[in-house]
C-alpha cells in the first residue's frame, strides 16, 4: 500500500507538485499526505520505528490528510508546528521524516 | 458555588442503586470541567493503589435516588497507553485496576470542534463493550463557529446516545445524567471486551471509518476559529515567541516572590508565635522541645512555601487552561533537547523553582521512563525557594554590597549566578546522563497545540485548591516523620549538667557532625557547619536556624543580621563561598528524597540522587574553597 516512492533529492528546492518528506518542508508548504511509512528511515527516535509509526497514525498523520506547515522553532528550525486537517500539532523534524507529502500545485 | 446541579434525593442504601461512571476523552476536551460541573464540591482525591497518579472521584445524586460516582481520568488519544497517566486511563476503562470494578457506564467527552481523533478513540472504546454516552462538549464554541453536526446521524453511526454540553456553563448536565441513568435502568450490561492493541493497519482503518462518519454528519464551520492562528503567529514566532515566553517567566517569578511574600511571612510568624506560646506555657522539657522544635517548626518550614507554590501553580493552571503550556513545551523542546530532556519536562522543572516536590510529582505526564527519570533526577538542582534564606544569609555575611560596573549590585549578581548555576548544572547532569548511561534519543515529541480558550476562573481555582491539598497531604506525610527523626537526632542525648556548649553539640547529630568534620575539612567546613548540616537535612532553610543554634544565637531565622555578623567573624571568605557552592548541589532535603522514593517506587533512585548530588556538592565546594584559598581569601 505504501511502497515504491522514489527518494527525492533531500536538498532539492520543493517545487509545486513534488513529493517531499515532512521533515524538510518549510513554513507555508501545504499539501496532502501521500505516505506514512515504518522502517524506511533509520535513526534514533527513542522508541521503535513501529511505535513511532503508530503514534503518527494515532495523531492523524494518515494518507489523504491535508497538511500545512505553520511555524518552526528557533534552533535548527525545529520542531515544526503543522495544521493537520483541523488540528494543530507540534512535532520534531526528526520524527517527521517518514511522512511524505505531495505539495499542492499552485 | 453550587453543589450538584440536580436536586439531592435521599441516598438509597441499596448498593445496586449506585453506579460507577468514568470520564474518558482526548486531552483538553473538558473532562475536568465536566467533572466539576457534575460533582460540584463533592470531590475527593486519593491515590490509585500502587501508582502515584491521583484518583479524582466525585458523587452525583440523581433525581431517582441513585448515587453516581464519577471518575475523572487523564486525557488520552488511544487506549494504547504510554505514560503512567495514560496507563491509569486504560486500566480504569478496562477494569484492570487493582481493587476496582470496571465502570458501569463510560462518558466519552469530546471537543465538538475537534472530532477527528476522538472518533477513532470512540471506536476503540466501543470494542471495550461498556455502555457509553458521548458528551459533545464545547458546544457553545461549535455553535459560535456555525459548525453543523447531525446529532441523530452521528449517534446512529457510532451507536451510542449523544448529549451536547457546555461544561463551563453547566449546560446539558441534567441531560447527560438522565442519559446515563437511562442506560443503567435499561440494564445495559455491555458486550464482551474485544479490545486489543491496534496495529498500524487497524489504526489506518479506524481513521478511514472516523473520516467517513465525520464527512457524513459534520459540515465544516461557517466561521472557523482564526484567533488561534493569529495568536500563534506571535506566540510561536522564533523570536517574539521566545521573548514572550521569557518575559512571562520573569513576571511569574516576580509574582511568586512578591505576592506570596506577605502570606509566607505571616505563616512563618504564626508558626514562630505558636511555638513561642507553647514554650512559654509548658514547662521546659522533652515534650515542649518536641512540640516547638520538632513538630511546629517542622510543619511550619514546609507550609511557609505553600503561598509560593500556590501562586506558581495559579499561573501554570491558567496557562494550561488557556492552551499556552503546549506552546511553551514546543518553544523549549529544542533548547532542552540539547541537554537530553523532553519538551514536556519544562513544566516540572519550572515548578521546581518553587519546590522540587510538586515538580517531581508533575513528571507523570512524560511518556518515557528514562525521560521521566532524567527529569526527576535533575529537578532538585533547580533553585528552590528553600535555598533562598541560606543564600541570603551567606551573601549578606560575605559579599560586600558594592556596585559592579556602576549599576549592578554585587549581592544581586551573586544571587543570579547561583540561580544560573542551578539551571546549568541541571542541564549538564541531564546531558551527561543521556550520553553515558542512557544513550539514545529522547521520545518523539508529538503534541497537539489546542485552540486557545478563555480559562474559567471557577475551574482554575478548583484545580488550584486540589493541587494545594495534594501538596500538603503528600508532603506532610513525608516531611513530618523526617522532621521528627531530625529532631530526635539533634536532641538525644541531652547535654550533661553544667555543660557550656550548646546542647546540640552533645546530641547524636553533634557526634555525627564531629565524626564527619575531617571529611569536610578539605572543603573548608568547621565542626559547627558540619553539625548544622545534619538538621539541615530536614529542609534546606533549617540550616539557618541550626547555625544559629550551634553559634548560640537565638532567633536566627527571624533576624539573621546578628548571625551574619557572627559568621563573617568565624568563617573565612573561602569557607563562606564553599558553603554557597555546597548548597547549590547538596541534597539537603529529606522530603525530596522521600518523594523520589514514592514516585519511582524504588530505593535505587533516591540513593543515586543522594550520592550524585552529594558528590557534586563536595566537588564544587572543594574547587571553590581551594581556589579561593589560593587567591588569598582563606
Ligand atoms: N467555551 C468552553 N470552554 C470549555 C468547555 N469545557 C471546558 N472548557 C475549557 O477548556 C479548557 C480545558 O478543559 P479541561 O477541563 O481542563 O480539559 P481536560 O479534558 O480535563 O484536559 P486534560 O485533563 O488535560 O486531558 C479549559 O480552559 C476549560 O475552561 C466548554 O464547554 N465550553
Ligand atoms: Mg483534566
Amino acid at each position: 500500500m505504501h511502497d515504491t516512492l522514489a527518494e527525492p533529492e533531500k536538498t532539492a528546492a520543493a517545487t509545486d507538485g513534488a513529493t517531499v518528506r515532512l521533515s524538510v518542508a518549510k513554513p507555508g508548504d501545504r499539501g496532502v499526505i501521500v505516505d506514512v511509512q515504518a522502517g524506511r528511515q533509520s535513526g534514533d527516535h527513542g522508541v521503535s520505528v513501529d511505535e513511532l509509526h503508530r503514534r503518527l497514525l494515532e495523531f492523524g498523520f494518515v494518507e489523504g490528510a491535508r497538511i500545512e506547515v505553520l511555524h518552526e522553532g528557533a534552533i535548527w528550525r525545529d520542531p515544526i508546528a503543522v495544521r493537520l486537517d483541523d488540528m494543530r500539532i507540534g512535532l520534531r523534524r526528526r520524527d517527521a521524516a517518514d511522512v511524505w507529502i505531495q505539495l499542492d500545485a499552485e | 458555588m453550587t453543589d450538584a446541579t440536580l436536586p439531592t434525593a435521599p441516598l438509597s442504601s441499596a448498593p445496586s442503586s449506585n453506579a460507577r461512571i468514568a470520564l474518558v476523552g482526548n486531552p483538553n476536551s473538558g473532562k475536568t470541567a465536566l467533572f466539576n460541573a457534575l460533582t460540584g464540591s463533592r470531590q475527593k482525591v486519593a491515590n490509585y493503589a500502587g501508582v502515584t497518579v491521583e484518583r479524582k472521584e466525585g458523587q452525583v445524586a440523581t433525581s431517582s435516588g441513585r448515587t453516581l460516582s464519577i471518575l475523572d481520568l487523564p486525557g488520552t488519544y488511544s487506549l494504547r497507553a504510554r505514560s503512567p497517566d495514560e496507563v491509569v486511563t486504560r486500566d480504569a476503562v478496562l477494569g484492570k485496576l487493582a481493587g476496582e470494578a470496571p465502570p458501569d457506564v463510560l462518558i466519552c467527552v469530546a471537543d465538538a470542534t475537534n472530532l477527528r481523533l476522538v472518533l477513532r478513540l470512540i471506536l476503540e472504546l466501543k470494542a471495550v463493550g461498556r455502555p457509553m454516552v458521548l458528551a459533545l462538549n464545547m458546544y457553545d464554541i461549535a455553535q459560535r463557529q456555525g459548525l453543523r453536526i447531525d446529532l441523530e446521524g452521528l449517534a446512529r453511526d457510532i451507536g451510542c446516545p449523544i448529549v451536547t454540553t457546555v461544561a463551563t456553563r453547566k449546560r446539558g448536565i441534567e441531560d447527560l445524567v438522565a442519559q446515563v441513568e437511562a442506560l443503567i435502568a435499561a440494564g445495559a450490561l455491555g458486550a464482551e471486551n474485544t479490545w486489543h492493541e491496534p496495529d498500524a493497519g487497524q489504526i489506518r482503518g479506524a481513521h478511514r471509518e472516523a473520516q467517513r462518519i465525520l464527512k457524513a454528519n459534520v459540515q465544516a464551520a461557517d466561521r472557523p476559529d482564526t484567533f488561534t492562528g493569529k495568536v500563534d503567529g506571535v506566540l510561536l514566532h522564533p523570536v517574539s515567541g521566545l521573548a514572550i515566553l521569557f518575559t512571562l517567566l520573569f513576571v511569574m517569578f516576580q509574582a511568586v516572590f512578591t505576592w506570596s511574600k506577605a502570606a509566607g511571612d505571616l505563616l512563618g510568624e504564626g508558626f514562630s508565635a505558636t511555638g513561642a506560646f507553647i514554650a512559654a506555657h509548658l514547662p521546659p522539657g522533652l515534650l515542649t522541645s518536641f512540640l516547638t522544635d520538632g513538630l511546629i517548626s517542622g510543619v511550619g518550614s514546609v507550609l511557609v512555601f505553600l503561598p509560593q507554590i500556590l501562586v506558581l501553580f495559579f499561573f501554570i493552571i491558567l496557562l494550561e487552561d488557556f492552551g499556552y503550556m503546549a506552546r511553551a513545551a514546543f518553544l523549549m523542546d529544542r533548547i532542552m533537547g540539547g541537554a537530553g530532556l523532553h519538551g514536556r519536562a519544562f513544566i516540572p522543572l519550572l515548578s521546581s523553582f518553587a519546590c522540587a516536590i510538586p515538580g517531581i510529582m508533575s513528571t507523570r505526564v512524560i511518556d518515557n521512563k528514562r525521560d521521566r527519570l532524567t527529569t526527576i533526577m535533575v529537578a532538585p538542582l533547580m533553585t528552590c525557594s528553600a535555598r533562598i534564606p541560606v543564600y541570603t544569609l551567606i551573601i549578606s555575611a560575605f559579599i560586600p554590597n558594592v556596585k559592579v560596573a556602576g549599576v549592578l549590585s554585587l549581592p544581586g549578581l551573586v544571587m543570579f549566578g547561583l540561580y544560573a548555576a542551578g539551571i546549568v548544572s541541571a542541564l549538564g547532569v541531564s546531558f551527561i546522563t543521556r550520553r553515558l548511561f542512557w544513550r539514545g534519543a529522547v521520545e518523539p515529541f508529538l503534541m497537539e497545540l489546542p485552540t486557545y480558550k478563555l480559562p474559567d476562573l471557577v475551574n482554575v481555582l478548583r484545580s488550584l485548591y486540589l493541587r494545594g491539598k495534594i501538596f500538603i497531604t503528600r508532603a506532610g506525610t513525608i516531611i513530618l516523620p523526617m522532621m521528627i527523626l531530625v529532631w530526635f537526632l539533634s536532641s538525644f542525648p541531652g547535654a550533661p549538667a553544667g555543660a557550656s556548649d550548646p546542647a546540640i553539640n552533645y546530641s547524636l547529630a553533634g557526634r555525627i557532625g564531629h565524626l564527619l568534620q575531617p571529611i569536610l575539612a578539605p572543603i573548608g567546613f568547621n565542626w559547627q557547619m558540619t553539625v548544622a548540616l545534619i538538621p539541615g537535612f530536614a529542609a534546606r532553610e533549617v540550616a539557618v536556624a541550626a547555625l544559629g543554634t550551634v553559634y548560640a544565637i537565638g532567633n536566627a531565622d527571624a533576624s539573621p543580621g546578628a548571625l551574619a555578623t557572627t559568621l563573617s567573624h568565624h568563617w573565612s571568605i573561602a569557607t563562606g563561598l564553599a558553603f554557597l557552592a555546597w548548597y547549590v548541589f547538596a541534597p539537603q532535603c529529606a522530603s525530596t528524597i522521600g518523594v523520589v522514593k514514592r514516585e519511582t517506587n524504588s530505593w535505587l533512585w533516591p540513593a543515586v540522587m543522594l550520592v550524585y548530588m552529594t558528590g557534586l556538592a563536595y566537588l564544587a565546594a572543594f574547587i571553590v574553597y581551594q581556589t579561593a584559598k589560593a587567591s588569598g581569601l582563606g
